[in-house]
């Protein structure tokens, strides 16, 4: 019996500390990729499949089962909202421009419409159009289009 | 929306029965022991949730077949332990990460539901994570981590394309999965089913 308590032992410490290291590489990834959308990917991945594999180690340890659901509820929380929130900041970083263009091999959402030619009113100062004369005419024109379709 | 004209009671209840369900569920999992007190206690809390804070019903619904629920969630599995490993070792390796991509991936599902698993899960597999969804055009804007070529980017297409379709065969209608036959962007037959 002692023998199966270490065994159990032995498993829940493999499985903590593997996932305090993925935690621990999630931070890792924050500091040293070059921007907000890469650093969404290293504060969701790794994260969540450390924060899974401490609840794995946890529910081994742990006794009684009252423990177990409440992990389990944990687990399931953790894959449902990390997606929504890596999804929404990485959506308000790239519509606010906050991307290094220069790391990107390709970007089709900039091809296909035309985000960085008018203004949108939500822009850090720090991104302007790329011929901003011409893009606030445009918007402007755009605007009184859309009044008029109104 | 169905044919039959039942009174909007009864139609409100058998669209919430899923969510009083999983909110007894998730109350009784709380609370860590089983007990009548914990399941008529859960069924109060997620009646008195519902109807005060009542939301707008999933278009559609739900089926779920069982095999392609089972192979769905394998794969599932599988991507979500691998891209954590992938991502940690790109975050450890000396030479960090190459370039990254944008790329939109031309969707055939037409369904909220669907749509909103196949982000959640896209978000948890190898290199992808969605930036943006035009639910009108059902494109999806995905950053991806790490690519070196147009090979890769390609190959991360094809990857989205074949979760949608796990997604789809595990939770959509027979209709839905027709859908997945036409090529990319092309109308499906049926006209007026368009969510609001």
């Amino acid at each position: 019996m002692t023998e199966l308590r270490t065994v159990a032992d032995v498993i829940a410490i493999v499985f903590l500390l593997l996932g305090s290291f993925l935690c621990l590489t999630a931070g890792l990834g924050l500091l040293r990729f070059p921007d907000v959308l890469t650093r969404m990917h290293a504060g969701t991945k790794p994260q969540v499949l450390g924060v899974l594999l401490i609840m794995v180690g946890a529910a081994i340890r742990l006794q009684g089962w009252s423990a177990t659901w409440m992990l389990l509820l944990v687990a399931a929380f953790q894959m449902l909202t990390a997606p929504v929130s890596a999804h929404m900041i990485s959506r308000v970083a790239y519509r606010r421009r906050h991307v290094r263009r220069d790391r990107l091999l390709v970007d089709e959402l900039r091809s296909e419409r035309r985000p960085d030619r008018v203004y949108r009113g939500d822009e850090p100062a720090d991104a302007p159009p790329e011929n901003s004369g011409q893009a606030l005419a445009e918007s402007r024109r755009e605007e009184r289009r859309e009044d008029g379709a109104r | 929306m169905t044919g039959d004209p039942a009174p909007a009671a009864t139609y409100r209840l058998r669209h919430q029965l899923p969510l009083l369900v999983w909110l007894v569920l998730v109350w009784n999992l709380l609370w860590g022991t089983w007990s009548w007190a914990n399941l008529l206690g859960g069924i109060v809390v997620a009646l008195a949730v519902t109807l005060l804070l009542p939301l707008p019903p999933v278009v559609g619904g739900a089926r779920v077949r069982p095999v392609a629920l089972v192979r769905f969630l394998s794969y599932f599995v599988v991507d979500l332990v691998s891209s954590g490993a992938l991502v940690a070792w790109q975050t450890v390796r000396p030479s960090g990460i190459d370039r990254s991509a944008i790329v939109t991936v031309q969707l055939r599902t037409d369904s909220d539901l669907l749509l909103t698993i196949l982000a959640e899960s896209l978000t948890l597999v190898p290199g992808s994570m969605v930036i943006d969804l035009d639910r009108e055009r059902r494109t999806l804007g995905l950053h991806i981590l790490h690519v070196s070529n147009e090979d890769d980017v390609e190959r991360q297409r094809a990857s989205v394309l074949a979760q949608e379709e796990r997604v789809v065969r595990a939770f959509g209608s027979p209709d839905e999965i027709a859908a997945l036959g036409l090529a990319p962007g092309e109308e499906p037959a049926r006209a007026g089913r368009r969510t609001p």
